[in-house]
């Protein structure tokens, strides 16, 4: 691509950074590539680890607008791509029909009830006609089924969208897309080779507390280090589901509500129930945290 | 460049990655816009565009680093000649000596003073400081000599012996509980005890590249891409697998059930419709004016699968059996009804042992521990655990279970007692027989696989995860 909206590697992150979100060395280089490469970018990795929101800040980095299409088992081409306006048709074929104009024969009138205006554009189509720069998000790839993935190639190879009615509409601009996967399926090869592919996993200690101190209001120093740590001990202990940064968040919110400075067992054990979400691993974890490591 | 790329290319491929052309060119494409002289820059897109899969990183970044390890100009340890430079790092050594109070160079340093920095660089986590160490570790215990054909573990061992990280880690404690005014909490403790072995664990990491690179330069980098090849996590072996792999694969094992649910669940739904409905036929014609111009027929009933899980927990398939139950267990989160049986040469059911336990670990050793599996002496004898399956649950088996036996049919010359299976097959709407052993033993020695295997609907070659989401796929 000829016009570049990132200089380099750095003001990518930077850029990021300016937006809240904290990228690591991965996470920027890959968004860089793929303004470069003009390719689709494929992120995977366990909930709650900011996969949705990357999209986000990116979306609000480049001031370009966010369309986002929500991915679910039995999602179809009416719902991602494009759909006729049949009622829209039918009113303008028996408005027709009114009029005294019976001479016009019936090609004339397919043209005309397959044109744009009775087109209803769905976020793939409307991401790729877009005039502005947009961000395109597909949601949690992975829970469509694998026949509907093959929906998303040609958009995604060739950014443009084959109506049998219209022709191939092509993209105005090449939108920054992303998708997200929370694995629970392997995605298909084609697919996959069509994207650059991310994994976000927990983020280091060091990443983690930066996290914190950015997004939580009027937390200490002290109390988020305490934070992370504590967050990273749970995190190796094995349990259903491990805490995510989201809940992290939230956990560390908790505590600078409560007034808390420094945490110590008991404090901990009371408000595991916002970072973990099944009895048994709350149970467990303040088991272990009681015990000595 | 290009051959540099290419060569790599070729090293990934042969390490079991699925790279194919167009990955190839998108990676030379990305390059293009990476400053070459950020390393990780570099890494990261090279990455991005040849691994599409988590799981396959820890094969990528071993051939990225034994193909890129000694370019980058941080990586300067060798000189021309190839010979270590050791003028640079003793003159950046004893300059940090000196900042610290002591003397010398690497050369004369004796392992305590190796020991004191290192205590030291772990104590404040400084870094530059900590690869320091490593270096000077690495010259001074590994003993490695050129053209010596041993690997690299064997230096990485003898290095690690020599610095004894486990006595460290009691130092840093020590040391760390001086230094807070009170005393610590058993949670404090905890997080700081953590804290250091997450940095002595990196100084292992970085001992284990600075092997690495000497290595490579002793060596080439072919002869050394080929010795540190190991098998992808989906090629692992379960009989074989260490305790790092073993893990991998039990995070791996939860999706598959997941999808192996969701895949029986989907069929249900998308089944043929039921038989015809007449009230709501005639009510549907109404509108036809009488017309049953519209048969309705009913829903089909969902059809729940019913599993029975049948597993050998004998010495024979030992590594198999941990693997074996913790894929029982998965199943039971998944499916409403399973019910899980384990044997040796007497049989019981587990079921209830998988249920009471939220935690697996706990289930797993309540199964090897109190399950009553042992009838004379505890050698398998399917022959005899199939009897006594029969005669007690046979009963309960009926049109809808699906029946999985796991084992590698290693009978110690017992009778066989197949008609177990042949009449489980008669009444169970399927039975698999999964078989850890590659084929090629199958029916050797003690082995009565076909004699079963005859009865079963399929009999599946189950050595790794490739092979059982093969299996998987073909269930559904």
């Amino acid at each position: 691509m000829g016009d570049t909206m990132f200089g380099d590697l750095a003001s990518v992150r930077d850029g990021l950074k300016d937006v809240d979100y904290l990228a690591d060395d991965g996470i920027a280089s890959v968004v860089f590539l793929a303004e470069k490469l003009g390719k689709p970018v494929l992120v995977e990795g366990p909930a709650g680890t900011g996969k949705t929101e990357l999209a986000k800040s990116v979306a609000a980095m480049t001031d370009a607008r966010l369309i986002r299409l929500q991915c679910y088992e039995g999602l179809d081409e009416a719902k991602a791509l494009y759909e006729w306006n049949y009622k829209k048709q039918l009113l303008r074929i028996q408005a027709d029909r009114g009029s005294d104009a019976n001479n016009e024969d019936w090609t004339d009138l397919q043209d005309d009830i397959f044109n744009d205006e009775f087109l209803l554009t769905r976020p793939l189509l409307e991401a790729i006609t877009a005039e502005e720069k947009v961000v395109l998000l597909i949601d949690e790839v992975d829970r469509v089924e694998v026949e509907t993935e093959a929906l998303l190639l040609e958009i995604l190879s060739d950014y443009q969208v084959s109506i049998p009615e219209l022709g191939t509409i092509e993209a105005k601009q090449i939108p920054i897309v992303f998708l997200t996967s929370n694995n629970t399926r392997e995605l298909s090869e084609a697919l996959k080779r069509r994207c650059l592919f991310l994994h976000i996993d927990y983020p280091q200690l060091e990443r983690e507390k930066e996290i914190v101190l950015t997004k939580v209001d009027g937390i200490s120093d002290n109390l988020a280090e305490q934070v992370a740590r504590i967050v990273r001990s749970i995190r190796q202990i094995e349990l259903k589901k491990s805490p995510s940064v989201s809940e992290t968040l939230d956990w560390a919110r908790t505590l600078v509500l409560l007034g808390v400075e420094s945490i110590d067992v008991e404090q901990a054990k009371e408000s595991l129930h916002i970072l973990l979400k099944y009895q048994s691993d709350i149970e467990k974890a303040a088991k272990e945290l009681t015990v000595e490591g | 460049m290009l051959d540099l790329m290419s060569g790599f290319v070729v090293e990934l491929r042969n390490a079991g990655l699925p790279v194919s052309l167009t990955e190839n060119l998108d990676a030379m494409e990305a390059v293009k816009h990476i400053p070459i002289e950020d390393r990780d820059a570099f890494k990261y897109a090279l990455a991005t565009t040849l691994v599409k899969n988590e799981q396959h990183w820890k094969a990528f970044e071993t051939v990225f680093e034994v193909y890129f390890s000694l370019r980058g100009p941080e990586y300067n340890v060798l000189d021309e000649d190839g010979e270590i430079d050791e003028d640079s790092l003793e003159e950046w050594m004893s300059q940090q000596m000196r900042g610290m109070g002591g003397q010398g160079s690497s050369e004369d340093m004796s392992p305590e003073e190796i020991a004191e920095m290192l205590f030291r660089a772990l104590m404040n986590a400084d870094e530059a400081m900590m690869a320091a160490m490593a270096r000077a570790a690495v010259t001074q215990f590994a003993g490695m000599e050129p053209g010596r054909p041993v690997g690299g573990t064997y230096y990485l061992y003898r290095t690690l012996r020599n610095l004894d990280l486990d006595g460290m880690l009691d130092r840093l404690m020590e040391q760390a509980q001086e230094r807070s005014e009170e005393d610590m909490t058993s949670l404090q403790e905890r997080l700081e005890r953590e804290e250091f072995e997450n940095r002595i664990e990196d100084l292992k990491k970085e001992i284990e590249a600075e092997i690495r690179r000497r290595l490579v330069a002793d060596r080439g980098v072919e002869a050394m891409a080929k010795t540190l090849r190991k098998p992808l996590p989906e090629d692992v072996d379960f009989m074989h697998a260490s305790r790092e792999e073993m893990a991998n694969i039990r995070k791996a094992i939860q999706p598959l059930t997941r999808k192996l649910a969701a895949r029986l669940a989907r069929k249900r739904k998308h089944k043929r419709r039921g038989p015809l409905d007449f009230r709501a036929t005639v009510r549907q014609s109404l509108s036809y004016g009488g017309v049953p111009a519209e048969p309705r027929f009913r829903n089909p009933r969902p059809n729940k699968p019913e599993l029975v899980v049948v597993a050998d927990i004998s010495g024979s398939v030992a590594a198999f059996a941990r693997f074996t139950l913790h894929l029982v267990y998965a199943l039971q989160n998944q499916f409403s009804k399973v019910r899980s049986f384990v044997f040796i040469d007497g049989l019981d059911e587990v079921t209830h042992m998988f249920q009471d336990e939220e935690d697996i670990t706990n289930a797993v050793h309540r199964v090897n521990t109190e399950a009553d599996v042992v009838w004379v002496d505890g050698h398998s004898d399917y022959g005899h655990a199939f009897g006594v399956f029969w005669e007690n649950y046979g009963a309960e088996i009926n049109s809808k279970s699906t029946v999985m036996f796991l084992g590698d049919a290693r009978n110690n010359y017992h009778a066989t007692n197949a008609w177990v299976v042949k009449e489980t097959a008669k009444k169970a709407r399927s039975v698999f027989w999964l078989n850890p052993e590659p084929k090629s033993y199958w029916d050797t020695g003690d082995s009565v696989i076909t004699e079963y295997a005859t009865h079963a609907d399929g009999v599946f070659e189950c050595r790794n995860l490739r092979q059982l989401e093969g299996f998987v796929d073909h269930l559904a």
